[in-house]
Protein backbone atom coordinates (compact mmCIF):
# COMPACT_ATOMS: atom_id res chain seq x y z
CA UNK A 1 0.00 0.00 0.00
CA UNK A 2 1.25 3.54 -0.79
CA UNK A 3 2.43 5.53 1.82
CA UNK A 4 0.09 8.81 3.03
CA UNK A 5 1.14 11.93 3.59
CA UNK A 6 -0.82 14.62 4.03
CA UNK A 7 -0.13 18.43 3.00
CA UNK A 8 -1.68 20.84 4.95
CA UNK A 9 -3.94 23.85 3.15
CA UNK A 10 -4.19 26.80 5.46
CA UNK A 11 -5.67 30.12 3.24
CA UNK A 12 -3.26 31.10 1.40
CA UNK A 13 -1.18 28.40 0.87
CA UNK A 14 -0.48 27.92 -2.71
CA UNK A 15 2.10 24.94 -2.82
CA UNK A 16 -0.41 22.09 -2.05
CA UNK A 17 -1.27 20.90 -5.51
CA UNK A 18 2.69 21.14 -6.41
CA UNK A 19 3.62 18.86 -3.74
CA UNK A 20 0.39 16.38 -3.75
CA UNK A 21 1.39 16.04 -7.71
CA UNK A 22 5.13 15.44 -7.22
CA UNK A 23 3.94 12.56 -3.99
CA UNK A 24 1.70 10.86 -6.16
CA UNK A 25 4.43 10.97 -9.36
CA UNK A 26 6.43 8.93 -6.80
CA UNK A 27 4.05 6.59 -6.13
CA UNK A 28 3.01 8.38 -2.83
CA UNK A 29 -0.74 9.18 -2.28
CA UNK A 30 -0.96 12.72 -1.33
CA UNK A 31 -4.36 13.57 0.94
CA UNK A 32 -4.62 17.87 1.74
CA UNK A 33 -5.85 18.87 5.01
CA UNK A 34 -7.79 21.62 5.36
CA UNK A 35 -6.08 23.45 8.20
CA UNK A 36 -9.81 24.06 10.12
CA UNK A 37 -10.17 20.57 10.73
CA UNK A 38 -8.19 19.54 13.78
CA UNK A 39 -6.90 16.07 12.52
CA UNK A 40 -4.30 14.69 10.22
CA UNK A 41 -6.91 11.83 8.86
CA UNK A 42 -3.85 9.40 10.33
CA UNK A 43 -1.75 10.33 7.86
CA UNK A 44 1.87 8.56 7.56
CA UNK A 45 3.87 11.82 7.17
CA UNK A 46 2.87 15.63 6.86
CA UNK A 47 3.98 18.31 4.67
CA UNK A 48 3.25 21.90 5.73
CA UNK A 49 3.85 23.70 2.12
CA UNK A 50 4.85 26.97 0.77
CA UNK A 51 2.11 30.12 0.68
CA UNK A 52 1.35 32.73 2.36
CA UNK A 53 -0.66 30.88 5.28
CA UNK A 54 -3.32 33.70 6.55
CA UNK A 55 -2.10 35.90 4.29
CA UNK A 56 1.09 36.17 6.30
CA UNK A 57 -0.57 38.91 8.81
CA UNK A 58 1.11 39.82 11.70
CA UNK A 59 4.38 37.93 11.22
CA UNK A 60 4.77 34.62 8.54
CA UNK A 61 3.63 31.59 9.98
CA UNK A 62 2.18 33.34 12.99
CA UNK A 63 -1.61 33.31 12.91
CA UNK A 64 -1.04 29.35 11.20
CA UNK A 65 0.23 27.95 14.52
CA UNK A 66 -3.54 28.49 15.60
CA UNK A 67 -5.29 26.95 13.35
CA UNK A 68 -7.36 23.81 14.55
CA UNK A 69 -5.03 21.49 12.15
CA UNK A 70 -1.70 22.45 14.19
CA UNK A 71 -2.80 20.50 17.57
CA UNK A 72 -2.85 17.38 15.58
CA UNK A 73 0.11 17.65 13.43
CA UNK A 74 2.16 18.62 16.26
CA UNK A 75 1.03 15.89 18.05
CA UNK A 76 1.68 13.67 15.00
CA UNK A 77 5.13 15.32 14.88
CA UNK A 78 5.58 14.59 18.50
CA UNK A 79 5.09 11.20 17.93
CA UNK A 80 7.71 10.52 15.66
CA UNK A 81 5.90 11.18 12.13
CA UNK A 82 7.63 12.91 9.67
CA UNK A 83 6.86 16.22 8.93
CA UNK A 84 8.03 18.98 6.99
CA UNK A 85 8.05 22.40 6.43
CA UNK A 86 8.43 23.99 2.92
CA UNK A 87 9.42 27.74 2.94
CA UNK A 88 6.55 28.96 4.39
CA UNK A 89 5.58 25.34 6.00
CA UNK A 90 9.29 26.34 7.54
CA UNK A 91 8.18 29.18 8.84
CA UNK A 92 4.96 27.96 10.37
CA UNK A 93 6.75 25.17 12.22
CA UNK A 94 9.04 27.58 13.37
CA UNK A 95 6.44 29.94 15.13
CA UNK A 96 4.94 26.51 16.35
CA UNK A 97 7.52 25.92 18.55
CA UNK A 98 8.32 22.46 16.89
CA UNK A 99 11.72 23.60 15.21
CA UNK A 100 14.00 26.17 17.30
CA UNK A 101 14.67 29.77 15.72
CA UNK A 102 13.17 32.50 13.25
CA UNK A 103 12.95 32.93 9.49
CA UNK A 104 13.77 36.91 9.40
CA UNK A 105 13.78 39.21 5.88
CA UNK A 106 16.42 38.71 3.75
CA UNK A 107 19.54 40.79 4.37
CA UNK A 108 19.41 42.04 0.60
CA UNK A 109 15.82 43.33 1.30
CA UNK A 110 14.49 41.75 -2.36
CA UNK A 111 12.20 38.97 -2.40
CA UNK A 112 14.65 36.28 -4.06
CA UNK A 113 13.22 34.12 -6.75
CA UNK A 114 15.87 31.46 -8.01
CA UNK A 115 17.34 28.12 -8.18
CA UNK A 116 20.48 28.04 -5.34
CA UNK A 117 22.87 24.97 -4.85
CA UNK A 118 22.15 23.01 -1.68
CA UNK A 119 24.82 20.62 0.48
CA UNK A 120 23.14 17.68 2.44
CA UNK A 121 24.88 18.03 5.85
CA UNK A 122 23.47 15.32 7.37
CA UNK A 123 21.01 11.96 6.25
CA UNK A 124 19.63 11.14 9.57
CA UNK A 125 16.35 12.52 8.87
CA UNK A 126 12.99 11.94 7.67
CA UNK A 127 14.36 14.14 4.31
CA UNK A 128 17.39 13.42 3.66
CA UNK A 129 17.79 9.57 4.44
CA UNK A 130 18.23 8.54 0.92
CA UNK A 131 20.93 11.22 0.16
CA UNK A 132 25.12 11.31 0.84
CA UNK A 133 26.44 13.49 3.35
CA UNK A 134 28.29 16.37 1.00
CA UNK A 135 25.61 16.18 -2.09
CA UNK A 136 24.70 18.86 -3.99
CA UNK A 137 21.37 19.91 -4.93
CA UNK A 138 19.85 22.20 -7.24
CA UNK A 139 16.29 23.46 -5.73
CA UNK A 140 14.48 26.76 -6.42
CA UNK A 141 13.99 29.33 -3.43
CA UNK A 142 10.88 31.47 -3.31
CA UNK A 143 10.63 33.89 -0.34
CA UNK A 144 11.73 37.39 1.24
CA UNK A 145 11.18 36.05 4.72
CA UNK A 146 14.15 33.20 4.23
CA UNK A 147 17.20 34.63 6.41
CA UNK A 148 17.41 31.96 9.05
CA UNK A 149 18.39 33.59 12.46
CA UNK A 150 18.08 31.69 16.81
CA UNK A 151 20.27 32.65 19.52
CA UNK A 152 23.85 31.32 19.87
CA UNK A 153 23.19 28.64 22.54
CA UNK A 154 20.56 27.18 19.96
CA UNK A 155 23.12 27.65 17.28
CA UNK A 156 25.54 25.86 19.73
CA UNK A 157 22.98 23.18 19.78
CA UNK A 158 22.15 22.34 16.12
CA UNK A 159 25.55 22.38 15.41
CA UNK A 160 27.16 19.85 18.13
CA UNK A 161 23.75 17.32 17.26
CA UNK A 162 24.21 17.82 13.62
CA UNK A 163 21.02 19.10 13.16
CA UNK A 164 21.93 21.85 10.32
CA UNK A 165 20.53 19.74 7.47
CA UNK A 166 21.00 21.51 4.43
CA UNK A 167 23.42 24.73 4.02
CA UNK A 168 23.57 26.92 0.84
CA UNK A 169 26.38 26.96 -0.91
CA UNK A 170 26.31 30.65 -1.20
CA UNK A 171 24.67 32.36 0.65
CA UNK A 172 21.70 34.20 -1.04
CA UNK A 173 19.72 35.66 1.78
CA UNK A 174 22.15 36.03 4.99
CA UNK A 175 20.49 33.22 7.07
CA UNK A 176 22.99 32.42 9.70
CA UNK A 177 25.46 29.77 9.20
CA UNK A 178 24.44 29.70 5.83
CA UNK A 179 21.59 27.53 7.00
CA UNK A 180 18.73 26.20 4.58
CA UNK A 181 17.24 23.46 6.84
CA UNK A 182 17.31 21.88 10.23
CA UNK A 183 15.91 19.19 12.15
CA UNK A 184 14.20 18.22 15.66
CA UNK A 185 16.66 16.13 17.74
CA UNK A 186 14.85 13.23 16.51
CA UNK A 187 15.23 14.03 12.79
CA UNK A 188 11.69 13.64 12.28
CA UNK A 189 10.60 17.02 12.25
CA UNK A 190 12.60 18.88 8.85
CA UNK A 191 11.82 22.83 8.02
CA UNK A 192 13.68 24.48 5.00
CA UNK A 193 13.16 27.35 2.46
CA UNK A 194 13.86 25.60 -0.74
CA UNK A 195 10.70 23.85 -2.58
CA UNK A 196 11.74 20.53 -3.42
CA UNK A 197 8.35 19.67 -5.14
CA UNK A 198 10.00 22.57 -8.06
CA UNK A 199 12.76 20.51 -8.86
CA UNK A 200 10.88 16.99 -8.86
CA UNK A 201 10.80 16.56 -13.00
CA UNK A 202 13.84 17.32 -15.67
CA UNK A 203 11.10 19.35 -17.68
CA UNK A 204 11.46 22.10 -14.43
CA UNK A 205 14.95 22.45 -14.50
CA UNK A 206 16.09 19.91 -12.20
CA UNK A 207 15.34 16.66 -10.36
CA UNK A 208 17.52 17.17 -7.51
CA UNK A 209 14.36 16.93 -5.33
CA UNK A 210 13.03 14.37 -5.97
CA UNK A 211 16.07 12.64 -3.42
CA UNK A 212 14.06 14.61 -0.64
CA UNK A 213 11.09 13.70 -1.54
CA UNK A 214 11.64 9.84 -2.16
CA UNK A 215 13.56 9.88 1.60
CA UNK A 216 10.08 11.35 2.92
CA UNK A 217 8.20 8.49 1.20
CA UNK A 218 10.65 5.90 2.69
CA UNK A 219 10.16 7.75 6.25
CA UNK A 220 5.85 7.88 5.63
CA UNK A 221 6.49 3.99 4.50
CA UNK A 222 8.40 2.85 7.90
CA UNK A 223 5.93 4.87 10.04
CA UNK A 224 2.91 2.92 8.21
CA UNK A 225 5.11 -0.33 8.59
CA UNK A 226 5.61 0.16 12.66
CA UNK A 227 1.55 1.84 13.63
CA UNK A 228 0.70 -1.79 11.44
CA UNK B 1 -12.18 48.97 29.69
CA UNK B 2 -8.24 49.71 29.12
CA UNK B 3 -6.91 51.04 26.02
CA UNK B 4 -3.62 49.55 24.84
CA UNK B 5 -0.45 50.56 23.00
CA UNK B 6 1.89 47.74 22.03
CA UNK B 7 4.75 48.69 19.89
CA UNK B 8 6.49 46.11 17.89
CA UNK B 9 10.18 46.50 17.18
CA UNK B 10 12.85 44.10 15.95
CA UNK B 11 15.22 43.00 18.54
CA UNK B 12 19.25 44.98 17.54
CA UNK B 13 20.95 42.44 14.99
CA UNK B 14 17.62 41.63 13.44
CA UNK B 15 17.41 42.54 9.44
CA UNK B 16 15.14 45.94 9.08
CA UNK B 17 15.03 46.08 5.24
CA UNK B 18 12.09 48.11 5.29
CA UNK B 19 14.24 50.68 7.75
CA UNK B 20 17.18 50.47 5.44
CA UNK B 21 15.06 51.19 2.41
CA UNK B 22 13.75 54.93 3.95
CA UNK B 23 16.83 55.31 5.44
CA UNK B 24 18.33 55.39 1.61
CA UNK B 25 15.13 57.31 0.02
CA UNK B 26 15.50 60.07 2.38
CA UNK B 27 18.54 61.92 1.34
CA UNK B 28 17.06 62.03 -1.84
CA UNK B 29 14.68 64.80 -0.37
CA UNK B 30 17.59 66.22 0.94
CA UNK B 31 17.60 65.12 4.37
CA UNK B 32 21.18 63.98 4.38
CA UNK B 33 21.32 64.46 8.52
CA UNK B 34 19.43 61.00 9.58
CA UNK B 35 20.84 57.45 10.44
CA UNK B 36 19.08 54.83 12.53
CA UNK B 37 16.01 54.80 10.97
CA UNK B 38 13.89 52.09 11.89
CA UNK B 39 10.32 50.29 11.21
CA UNK B 40 8.03 48.40 13.47
CA UNK B 41 4.54 47.97 13.81
CA UNK B 42 1.51 49.30 16.44
CA UNK B 43 -1.45 47.55 17.60
CA UNK B 44 -3.79 49.02 19.17
CA UNK B 45 -6.34 47.40 21.48
CA UNK B 46 -8.61 47.86 24.28
CA UNK B 47 -9.10 45.55 27.07
CA UNK B 48 -11.42 44.27 29.85
CA UNK B 49 -10.22 44.42 32.87
CA UNK B 50 -10.40 44.99 36.97
CA UNK B 51 -7.60 47.51 36.85
CA UNK B 52 -4.45 48.75 35.06
CA UNK B 53 -2.27 46.08 36.23
CA UNK B 54 -3.91 43.27 35.40
CA UNK B 55 -4.55 44.72 31.85
CA UNK B 56 -0.99 45.63 31.20
CA UNK B 57 -0.16 41.80 32.57
CA UNK B 58 -2.97 40.36 29.87
CA UNK B 59 -1.49 42.27 27.26
CA UNK B 60 2.09 41.24 28.04
CA UNK B 61 1.23 37.59 27.79
CA UNK B 62 -0.90 38.47 24.16
CA UNK B 63 2.76 39.49 23.11
CA UNK B 64 4.92 36.66 24.09
CA UNK B 65 2.01 33.99 23.03
CA UNK B 66 1.18 35.87 20.09
CA UNK B 67 1.67 39.66 18.99
CA UNK B 68 5.56 39.59 18.95
CA UNK B 69 8.14 36.66 18.06
CA UNK B 70 11.07 37.16 21.21
CA UNK B 71 13.10 35.31 18.84
CA UNK B 72 13.52 38.56 16.26
CA UNK B 73 11.13 40.99 18.36
CA UNK B 74 11.26 43.52 21.12
CA UNK B 75 7.67 44.64 22.26
CA UNK B 76 6.52 47.64 24.76
CA UNK B 77 3.35 47.89 26.13
CA UNK B 78 1.61 51.43 27.23
CA UNK B 79 -1.89 50.93 28.96
CA UNK B 80 -4.00 54.09 29.26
Amino acid sequence: MSARVGVVVFPGTNCELDVQFAVDQLGGRAELLWHGDATTKGVDAVVVPGGFAHGDYLRTGAIARFSPVMGAVAAHARTGGPTIGICNGFQVLCEAQLLPGALQKNSGSKFLCQTVELRVETVSTALTSLARVGDVLRIPINHFEGNYVCDERTLAELRAEERVVLRYVQNPNGSLDDIAGICNAEGNIVGLMPHPERASDPLLGSSDGLVLLKSLLAAATSRATILV
Amino acid sequence: MFDAHVEVTHLPGIADPAGATVERALPALGYTNVAQVHIGKTIRLSVEAPDAESARRQVQEMCERLLANPVIEAYEVVIS
